[in-house]
């Protein structure tokens, strides 16, 4: 927690994220409620930090249909941040079922598990995506079980080396002899140790997360309009690219701004977790 | 070398083969009827049955996936529902696109990423930190929301470079230069927008394997014995720091097919990727399985090759596979 605290990744990253948080849990408060019936032609493509007629400052401007981009991108930011941190917690949850079974029954089973996991880790992503996206009404919810269900590899594969060395310790013997059920060891002996590693993967996964609910309500096969998403929301703004570049490049910022901080905060949770790593490596920034 | 190669094939046929055969059952799990859409509302009981017949959907599902895996086995991929074409012609156009956008990128964005990465390797920190705020922003940057800025600047406002497509509507009647010139015109922004995203996760890992190379003790020991710097970096840190990088290489075939389904749709692109999100959106099914299908193929093969590459370049790790 200390060399965390003296890390200006991770300062910069939980920052942030904190920020965007706190704005998107008191979007009502930090916008303006009114933007979604508004005098359309008096007030659409307003440039950021101008007034309409009624004095009301659009501080990020407003897009063709009048809605005040700010309003927008807060609202936005609590489906693209819950949708990402719901599917991030389903591709954790399954990855720690399989990489603990696979890490701790030897032979076929976990033979059997580890092939599965590299098969789905070969597959293009994006691509299993649209095809399950395809198959089934886009909504929100639909997002979450497919980014969750494409995610979990990476999480099996560390919580299955993790397992495996831990469980060859001596501690682990010791519950063996006191006659404790094997579940009962994973359960209670084994995971809680094998945690450290996954705290790192969620921090990172959550950005990419964030980024593909965004791609695929992009391409129209996520949340649906005019639910606000920073995905939807930029394909929007594909449209008045030419009149109103800033319907599209508001959302986009705020994006990136946010996977910064998820993979910068990752990286420093890394190396104050593994300290061995750290001192070969010095950090990025 | 060669049984270890053989091994990898028979993983990629299994990956292969497991795309497929999961697009298959999810396209049956999925609502909707084929026969009730084909015979519409007024459809008796008896005709849905009959026309079930014909279409052989009456036959228990392990029947139905054997018969159709042999007919796509055998290059039989139907025709596409909303075109009319034959899917394989369909795609047949698609490949060639979709390669050389993405071969492209693939070239230049390692060559740019590994030169970025192994100057922060040694640079001062000053310039190493700028150089990893510009490394982590390029690789949060989502494909097309990049892609839409650069049409903005360099369509809109600077009038410069087309942002649609892959020729001029005239491309057909061009030749020579001025076919090459036109060609070239509409690559340079999708090219630009695949490689910049690719440059960022390249050159983090990059710097990363140099720095672990770089404190080991035979590094210490060409330096002590008198090498250039350069000679140091180029013969003895850059040989091993590479060996993850070529790994790398296979694993990020999977990433960069999916940053081209963004990009190429957003430039409107004829590759795999637009083919495969104009089929989603329009639910044109056979075309949605082939290329589906199709993609997988192409991450495959592209592993298979940084397999050959990685062996290539470290003799231990062809010798391990050698005794294995």
């Amino acid at each position: 927690m200390k060399r965390l605290l003296r890390d200006r990744r991770a300062i910069f990253g939980a920052g942030v994220l904190l920020v965007v948080v706190a704005a998107a849990l008191a979007a009502p408060l930090v916008s303006r409620r009114d933007a979604d019936q508004p005098d359309i032609v008096a007030t659409r493509f307003l440039p950021p930090l101008s007034a309409d007629a009624r004095g009301a400052i659009h501080p990020l401007g407003t897009d063709r249909f009048g809605r005040d981009v700010w309003t927008r991108l807060v609202y936005g930011a609590r489906i693209s941040l819950g949708v990402g941190a719901l599917a991030v917690l389903l591709a954790i949850a399954i990855g720690l079922a399989v990489g603990a079974v696979a890490g701790y029954w030897r032979g076929p089973v976990r033979a059997l598990l580890l092939a599965f996991t590299d098969i789905a880790l070969a597959l293009p992503r994006v691509v299993l995506l649209l095809l399950l996206a395809a198959l089934w009404r886009p909504s929100a919810a639909l997002v979450i079980v497919v980014l969750g269900l494409t995610g979990w590899m990476s999480v099996a594969r560390l919580v299955q080396g993790e397992v495996r060395s831990l469980a060859a310790r001596p501690f682990v013997e010791g519950a063996r002899a006191l006659g404790i059920s094997r579940v009962r060891i994973l359960w209670r002996h084994i995971l809680p140790n094998a945690l450290t590693p996954v705290i790192v993967a969620a921090a990172l996964g959550i950005g990419n997360a964030i980024m593909l609910e965004a791609g695929l309500s992009f391409l129209g096969l996520g949340v649906q309009p005019p639910t606000p998403s920073w995905g939807s929301m930029i394909a929007s703004g594909r449209d008045t690219l030419v009149n109103a570049p800033w319907v599209a490049a508001a959302p986009g910022l705020a994006l990136v701004l946010v996977v910064v901080a998820c993979t910068l905060l990752g990286d420093a949770l890394q190396d104050a977790l593994d300290p061995t790593r750290g001192s070969r490596a010095p950090p990025a920034l | 070398m060669l049984p270890a190669l053989a091994r990898r094939a028979a993983t990629g046929l299994a990956v292969v083969a497991g795309v497929v055969t999961l697009t298959f059952f999810l396209l049956r799990l999925a609502p909707g009827d084929p026969v009730e859409l084909l015979l519409g509302p007024t459809a008796t009981p008896a005709q849905v049955a009959a026309q079930r017949h014909t279409l052989a959907l009456d036959r228990p599902l392990a029947v139905q996936y054997v018969a159709w895996l042999g007919r796509f086995a055998r290059g039989e991929w139907g025709t596409s529902i909303a075109t009319g074409r034959p899917v394989r012609a369909l795609l047949g156009e698609a490949v060639p696109a979709t390669l050389e956008l993405v071969g492209l990128s693939l070239v230049l964005s390692y060559l740019l990423g590994v030169a970025v990465g192994a100057v922060q390797a040694i640079a001062r920190p000053r310039v190493d930190t700028a150089l990893s705020v510009a490394t982590v922003t390029l690789f949060a940057v989502p494909g097309y929301w990049l892609a839409l800025m650069l049409i903005m600047v360099f369509t809109y406002w600077a009038r410069a470079l087309p942002a649609f497509g892959r020729a001029g509507l005239d491309g057909d009647l061009l030749a020579g230069g001025p076919w090459l010139a036109d060609r070239l015109r509409h690559l340079v922004l999708p090219l630009a927008t695949l490689t910049l995203i690719g440059i960022g996760g390249i050159a983090r890992f990059v710097r990363g394997a140099m720095h672990d190379v770089v404190g080991q003790p035979f590094v210490r020991t060409a330096q002590a014995k008198g090498l250039a710097p350069f000679a140091v970096l180029w013969r003895h840190v850059a040989r091993n720091a590479l060996i993850p990088v070529a790994i790398l290489l296979g694993l990020s075939f999977p990433a960069l097919f999916s940053g081209g389904v963004f990009v190429e749709f957003v430039f409107a692109w004829p590759g795999v990727g637009r083919r495969l999100v104009e089929a989603v959106l329009a639910r044109d099914y056979p075309v949605v399985m082939a290329a589906t299908a199709l993609s997988a193929m192409l991450v495959v093969a592209g592993n298979l090759l940084a397999d050959g590459v990685v062996g290539w370049i470290d003799p231990r790790i062809r010798q391990r596979s050698d005794a294995a």
